[in-house]
């Protein structure tokens, strides 16, 4: 048994410690916003946070994640009330919808260190996460709709 | 009561009470295309539930396409809703099951594809939705007892202001379904339109930004099982014999069995099925693709192109033409396979039953899933109940069937429900690539630099062979020859052959199919010959299409906004390509910068698009988006190679994608049209390609004739 906080909760789950932490939240907590893409960590859908730093949960053991605590899609806001999130509906970002956890998990990890990121910021933290739908450009023109949001600018 | 009536030729409508209180309304579509013609078996007038008015006044669309990121799950209940004059917000959207009334009438079939969903839906859905809109109308007079054109109708409720009186479409549900559907519709002048031609936000949107969107591998089902397939990793090959041991061995892993496509282990979850598969033992019988390679087939294809192809079109004498000319230009185009690569693996979930089964698939083509398992099981397809979930990109690869046909095998076999899972390396390795083509070409100018011959020989795999086979005809495959053999230009001789050579990696639709290719390496042999007569690369294809106002419109509005002329910042360059396909017409300019190590980067690029009338601009401009990376994606990196009878790249650390940091700032202009509306979800893709390569031309004085564009062939 190896016991993790997931998205606040207490979970305790009868797991081979060195299963990907993907693997545990899809297929045994049933958390299936965060997106299997590679397996290799090369596409970033299956961005989490673990103790608040965003990481690749396909390459994550789960016993590295043993007592600590993970923040998943489900769990950035209980109501979709992130200003991220609204950010993201305001831009219609999402095409297929298949990515869009990890980018946003990614864009919060980044908001979170650096509340005004420039356009090379967004780069260096963004470019881990593929969009094969292309919507790159609106994931960039949401995250800078975000923060202008928590200024209070929109 | 039911009614049916025969709006014209083209669309039944029928009207029903629903179930438990409300209004129903279907219709039935007649195969409207070439294509449709040539899938459809005879369909029984059958029509089915397209709308649904609550008696809370809900109104839910029947959407029988597949959202794949597209906007269709958005787009399609918009025509309804601007017919039905209902409030956005009442609107609600639902994913068809397979039947045969939901066949497309553009395909034959009920699938997503060939960027069909608005050009098809345009009149049937604003038709049901205006007789839907004229019985509430009716039901509402009738209950006043005052005259139906007294009434008016807004915001989802029927007044009648003579009197004041009010009533929402929810309370006039019971009523309306008791009239008879009306002989005759009036659909909307499009300048009262309301909704259509607004950037109305997506419906599909909230879901896609918390997690809660149920794609294909989000599927729980009770009971239910994870497969992975290990296939053999040459074309053809088959498992000769497999000892399941060392798989069973791995905790979690329950059944190891074979099935057609290879060897299937089944476990509890995704994880115990992949590591079951790492440790399979299987014995392979390679087949006789053992010996294919990249470097062989490209011979092959070359060879091929000595000789005449089977002639797709021809107008003039192009060979005696070529002979008088002033000058004459020749080149050898090239473009590899490529994989689609949908962000969302392929995968499926099947449980076959004793008298029925039960799929749940992001599938782009619903009524061959009925088939598929039908076949595979000998159940009857009417006894396959089709789940379309989200599809997590689709891109033509979710047309195929293979991913459904493993499923249902394995649930067969099992008696329980399975979901089969790709893994990113399956996905790459056993794709239905896009053709890789060899074209040799040659154009003749007269004395004023003017083209006056153009001629076209393309070798490549045939899609249509497989897929639709009686849609090849007289040796030409028409996805092969599209947008190759309706150059638009004003050359007057012409040749464009096709010849036709599998050698044996499998292909299939890819994003703007033909298209993708075939502007690429027309777009680029024109710029060739602007260059060789001295001319200016938009002033010359301005000129040769006179005849072709449509795609004239768009190059001139993406030159005007790309300032095409006008001098760039230092180091930058502009490359110009406009291209139709699936009745969309698009321009693109490029902004390109080369390095002295010849590595591109895309800078900026405009593009004008006239798809006739336009239902969303913001889906119409995000289409433009993505189709733009896609195609980027496949000019800067894309190449799928073969050694030994199998595919090279396995994963995205060697088959890459854009990233952020090089995504280009993209700009869409939309040209405002009455037409009919085209396709939106591929036509953007075909003209980046040859908009980049003529901007590399232009900063580099290089030719880029073969794909992807390689930066060794750039170096300063
Ligand atoms: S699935 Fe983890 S990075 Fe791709
Ligand atoms: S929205 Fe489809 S992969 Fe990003």
């Amino acid at each position: 048994m190896i016991s993790l906080t997931v998205n606040g909760k207490q979970e305790q789950v009868a797991a081979s410690p060195d299963t990907p932490l993907l693997w545990v939240l899809r297929d045994i907590l049933g958390l299936t916003g965060t997106k299997f893409g590679c397996g290799i960590a090369a596409c970033g859908a299956c961005t989490v946070h673990l103790d608040g730093e965003p990481i690749r949960s396909c390459v994550t053991p789960v016993s590295a994640a043993a007592g600590r605590s993970v923040t998943t899609i489900e769990g950035l806001s209980g109501d979709s009330g992130h200003p991220l999130q609204q950010a993201w509906i305001a831009e219609q970002v999402p095409q297929c919808g298949y990515c869009q956890s990890g980018q946003i998990m990614a864009a919060a990890g980044l908001l979170a260190k650096n509340p005004a990121p420039s356009d090379a910021d967004i780069d260096a933290a963004m470019s881990g996460i593929i969009c094969r739908c292309g919507t790159y450009q609106r994931v960039r023109d949401a995250i800078h709709r975000a923060v202008k949001a928590k200024r209070g600018e929109v | 009561m039911t009614q049916t009536i025969d709006q014209g030729r083209r669309t039944f409508i029928k009207a029903s009470a629903a179930v438990g209180g409300g209004l129903l309304i279907g219709f039935y579509l007649p195969a409207a295309s070439r294509l449709a013609e040539a899938a459809e078996s005879p369909a029984p007038l059958r029509p089915n539930a397209w709308i649904r008015v609550g008696e809370d006044g809900k109104i839910t669309v029947i959407v029988d396409k597949s959202e794949m990121g597209q906007g269709v799950m958005t787009a399609l209940p918009m025509l309804v809703a601007e017919e039905m004059d209902a409030a956005w917000n009442q609107v609600r959207v639902e994913t068809a099951p397979a039947a045969k009334a939901y066949i497309n009438p553009l395909l034959g079939m009920q699938a997503t594809g060939g960027s069909s969903s608005v050009r098809g839906s345009w009149e049937p859905l604003r038709k049901a939705g205006a007789a839907a809109r004229e019985m509430l109308v009716a039901a509402a007079a009738q209950t006043w007892g005052v005259k139906a054109d007294a009434c008016r109708v807004a915001n989802g409720e029927v007044s009648h202001p003579a009197s004041g009186r009010r009533l929402g479409y929810g309370e006039l549900t019971a009523r309306a379904a008791t009239l008879p559907v009306p002989n005759e519709v009036f659909l909307k002048d499009p300048q009262e339109f309301k909704l259509i031609g607004k950037p109305v936000p997506r419906l599909d949107t909230p879901q896609k930004v918390n997690g809660s969107a149920v794609f294909g591998l989000d599927v729980k089902v009770p009971g239910m099982l994870t497969a992975t397939v290990v296939r053999c990793p040459v074309f053809g090959g088959k498992a000769a014999s497999f000892d399941p041991k060392q798989a069973k061995r791995i905790r979690g892993v329950r059944h190891v069995l074979q099935i057609a496509s290879g060897v299937a282990v089944v476990a509890d979850g995704f994880w115990a099925a992949q590591q079951g598969a790492k440790a399979l033992q299987v014995r392979w019988d390679e087949g006789a693709h053992a010996g294919l390679s990249s470097a062989g087939i490209r011979d092959k294809f070359a060879t091929l192109a000595q000789r005449p192809g089977a002639v797709a079109r021809s107008a003039g004498d192009a060979a005696r033409a070529l002979q008088g000319a002033a000058r004459k230009i020749e080149a050898v185009y090239e473009v590899p396979y490529l994989a689609h690569a949908t962000m969302e693996p392929m995968n499926c979930t099947a449980h076959v039953r004793k008298n029925g089964c039960e799929v749940w698939v992001p599938t782009q083509a619903q009524g061959r899933v009925q088939q598929t398992v039908a076949q595979v099981t000998g159940l009857p397809a009417e006894s396959v109940t089709v789940h379309t979930t989200f599809l997590g990109g689709g891109f033509g690869r979710r047309f195929e069937q293979d991913f459904v046909a493993e499923a249902a095998q394995i649930s067969k076999a099992l008696g329980v429900p399975v979901k089969a899972v790709w893994t990113r390396e399956d996905d790459m390795q056993h794709d239905f690539y896009r053709p890789a083509t060899y074209n040799a070409l040659s154009a003749g100018l007269d004395e004023k630099g003017l083209p006056v011959a153009w001629s076209h020989r393309i070798v490549g795999p045939s899609i249509m062979s497989r897929v639709f086979p009686n849609m090849v005809k007289n040796g030409i495959d028409p996805t092969s020859v599209e947008g190759a053999a309706n150059l638009p230009y004003a050359i007057p001789n012409l040749q464009v052959e096709y010849t036709m050579h599998d050698p044996g990696v499998p292909v299939g639709f890819w994003r703007s199919v033909g298209s993708s290719q075939n502007a690429f390496i027309t777009e680029c042999f024109l710029d060739e010959l602007a260059a060789a007569g001295g001319k200016d690369p938009f002033h010359l294809r301005r000129e040769l299409l006179h005849a072709a106002p449509r795609h004239k419109a768009v190059l001139e509005l993406a030159a005007a906004k790309a300032g095409w002329g006008k001098p760039l910042p230092k180091g930058l360059y502009r490359g110009i390509a406009v291209h139709e396909s699936f009745t969309s017409f698009v321009a693109q300019v490029a902004e390109v910068s080369v390095s002295g190590e010849g590595e591109v980067k895309v800078h900026r690029v405009v593009c004008a698009v006239d798809c006739g009338m336009v239902v969303n601009p913001d889906t119409v401009r995000a289409q433009m988006e993505s189709a733009i990376v896609y195609g980027l994606t496949a000019a800067l990196k894309g190449e799928i190679t073969v050694m030994g009878g199998r595919v090279q790249q396995s994963n995205f650390n060697d088959y890459p994608m854009l990233r952020m940091d090089e995504m280009p700032r993209v700009e869409v202009y939309i040209r405002p049209g009455a037409d009919t509306p085209g396709g939106v979800g591929e036509p953007g893709t075909p003209p980046i390609a040859p908009a980049v390569a003529n901007a590399i031309f232009a900063a580099t004085g290089k030719r880029i004739r073969r794909l992807p564009i390689r930066a060794e062939d750039l170096k300063a």
